[in-house]
């Protein structure tokens, strides 16, 4: 048996959005706004010189990234990747925990150790990405499996990659074992076209990236990630086979990165045609424009909201930029946890 | 009844899933087949559903015990032969190493890297990969020469809150016996001086502490008295305690069975000459094996590797330098 039988046929969703509850789809919307916003704020840092590093934003696919995590609940596993800003707001990371990462405050989840996007909260179910690809599907496996092993029963884990990351080995790795294991993990591809530069038709050579899930033999969704109603519909099927015990499950949604890599990249090598295309369009104007038409929202409340989004962002900024970095005398400068294991620093200033 | 190396480390796992539930094993063929090496035998029996067959999949099974270590459990991880960890290098190195100095959540998981040359093994069967991994801030590496050790630092790393590397040396699994497992143990990160000696220090670690012992007994008939340390844990460091044996015998020599460039080797005769430059008789002298690919044949292998007599021949030129 290759397929779990729920779950035969992949499942396509186009711009239905039916079954899209108005509560969810505001809240979702909501949170679109909010990572919107955020990020704006970031562009607007980076350019000003206020950030130092790399700002890595996800315009474009906040819509895929919000419903990657709604269907969360407490006791599960996200394990979020670059463009994810959306995703990590709806699992409960905050507008100021960002800006503090981004800022070096020392009082943010990293203090300062690790920033932008590397941030997380592990002993909440919310995973630190590190730069490497690929490397995070294993790892939320095993925390599933851990949770398995203790006889904890409908948690779930989701985590999300990019179209160049399925070409690496722990893509494969991660998620064949992950099929082996038959474990509830979602594992959500945004194709948004290109790996920073390189488009797709550099990156794989199979018709659709969907084919890969009967490769592992698990289940796949196929999305709109352009289009909300499309995404929390789709997600929703996925994250409910997987906490059913359906196995993992692959969703892979097609959209268009409408920023570069990150900051530093005006993404000259994109396409003219994709960006006016139905797979370049801007989810949250596809978004606002569904919630009107269902009725769900006015133009004055989307307008309302983006004010609020914009107003929390102003107000965690002033607070995290008021903060302290790490200070360099005080840190302990240690890289385990075991007192006696602790490796002398050695040439090195010490006193 | 004696007890071997290998048996002490297949102990050693079955003491861990007794007494803890939060220990599993994950590894290639570990499951009812016992591991390549048997170092996991029976133990699925016995823990049903905690000793698992993993996918032949490096990365994938460092990854996942990361995940679960992040949850509460307490992995343990075969890699077949330590060579393959260079599969998983990314997850033990960028992950693993990282997570609690990014995070403040510690990652206990535990590698197994059955390691180091045998007869006819080649360059992919026989590697010593313990310098690779200290390099990377954020792992202990543990290096065990004896049954004792093999039994009681494998409990303590999979005791402790950070991961370790555990190199075991195939070349001891069988050969290597004591008389019963310890009841006590030297704590993890200390040397211990295997054979006391006024003459010179050798420091060494895992099977070459074989090969030195045997090469300070061929000295003792010419009137040498060589001290031969055992480091046991080559990350983090016992420098102090070859500090003070060096201030005894005024002259080094450290031997490992890792190739030559940089090193632990490298990094004991560097702490030496920096810290202790003035305690030293004659200039330190370090031993490793040929800076090549581990070769196959019998005879190159035995050429390649560090062994008792060149051990004492060394030994010989830095007692009367």
């Amino acid at each position: 048996m290759l397929r779990d039988p729920m779950v035969t046929a992949v499942q396509e969703k186009t711009g239905a959005g039916k079954s899209v509850d108005a509560d969810l789809a505001r809240r979702a919307f909501r949170t679109m706004l909010l990572a919107r916003a955020t990020e704006e704020k970031l562009a607007a840092l980076y350019r000003a010189g206020m950030i130092k590093g790399g700002v890595f934003l996800g315009k474009g696919q906040e819509a895929l990234s919000t419903a990657s995590a709604i269907f969360l609940r407490k006791g599960d596993i996200f394990g979020p990747l670059i463009r994810d800003q959306a995703g990590r707001l709806a699992f409960g990371d905050t507008v100021l925990d960002t800006l503090r990462t981004y800022l070096g405050s020392a009082k943010g989840p990293m203090r300062g150790r690790d920033g932008n996007i590397h941030r997380g909260r592990p002993k909440e179910g919310y995973y630190a990405m590190i730069s490497h690809l690929g490397a995070l599907i294993p790892v939320v496996a095993g925390g599933l499996y851990a949770r398995r092993l203790r006889g904890e029963t409908g948690v779930v884990g989701v985590t999300s990659i990019g179209d160049g990351a399925t070409s690496t080995g722990a893509f494969h790795e991660g998620v064949n074992l992950a099929a082996v294991e038959r474990l509830p993990l979602v594992v959500v591809v945004a194709n948004n076209q290109y790996a920073y530069s390189t488009p797709n038709n550099r990156q794989f050579a199979c018709a659709d990236l969907l084919d890969k899930a009967a490769g592992y033999g698990i289940a796949g969704f196929k999305c709109d990630g352009t289009d909300p109603a499309a995404c929390l519909e789709t997600l929703h099927l996925a994250v409910q086979a997987a906490r059913e015990g359906h196995g993992p499950q692959l969703v892979v949604a097609t959209l268009l990165r409408l920023v570069g890599h990150g900051e530093h990249d005006d993404a000259g090598y994109v396409d003219p045609g994709l960006r006016k295309a139905n797979v370049g369009r801007d989810c949250l104007d596809v978004g606002a424009a569904q919630l009107i038409e269902a009725g769900t929202a006015t133009a004055a409340d989307i307008a309302a909201w983006t004010k609020e989004a914009q107003a929390e962002v102003e107000a965690a900024l002033n607070k995290a930029q008021r903060e302290k970095g790490p200070d360099p005398d005080t840190e302990d400068w240690q890289a385990i946890s075991t007192e006696h294991l602790v490796e002398g620093q050695y040439d090195t200033e010490d006193e | 009844m004696s007890v071997t190396y290998l048996e002490a480390i297949r102990a050693a796992q079955e003491k861990a899933l007794s007494d803890d539930p939060r220990v599993f094993i994950y590894g290639q063929d570990v499951g009812v087949f016992g591991g390549a090496f048997k170092a996991t035998k029976n133990l699925a029996a016995e823990f049903p559903g905690r000793v698992m067959d993993s996918p032949l999949s490096e990365d994938a099974i460092v990854g996942m015990a990361i995940g679960a270590a992040i949850e509460g459990a307490r992995p343990i991880v075969e890699m077949q032969f330590a060579d393959f960890s260079t599969v998983g290098f990314n997850q033990i190195v960028n992950q693993a190493a990282t997570l609690y100095y990014r995070t403040d959540v510690p990652c206990p998981i535990v590698v197994r890297l059955p390691s180091g040359g045998t007869l006819g093994a080649g360059p992919f069967h026989s590697q010593s990969m313990e310098a690779i991994y200290s390099h990377y801030p954020g792992l202990v590496v543990m290096t065990p020469a004896t049954v004792e050790d093999a039994y009681s630092m494998l409990l303590e790393a999979v005791a402790i809150d950070d991961p370790v590397i555990f190199c075991e040396h195939k070349l001891l699994y069988y050969h290597l016996k004591a008389d019963k497992l310890p009841d006590t143990a030297q704590p993890a990160g200390k040397a211990r001086i295997a054979r006391a000696g006024r003459d010179a220090t050798v420091v060494t670690y895992s099977a070459m502490l074989h090969e030195s012992l045997q090469a300070a007994e061929e000295l003792v008939e010419e009137g040498w008295q060589i001290e031969v340390i055992d480091l046991r844990t080559v990350k983090p460091l016992d420098t102090d305690t070859v500090l003070a044996s060096v201030a005894r015998t005024g002259r080094l020599l450290v031997v490992g069975e890792a190739w030559p460039w940089g090193g632990v080797t490298a990094e004991v005769i560097s702490r030496i000459a920096t810290e202790g430059f003035g305690l030293l008789d004659a200039a330190p002298m370090r031993l490793n094996a040929k800076d090549t690919p581990v070769p196959y044949h019998p005879d190159l292998w035995a050429a390649h590797r560090p062994t008792a007599s060149a051990v004492a021949a060394r030994l010989r030129k830095l007692l009367t330098q």
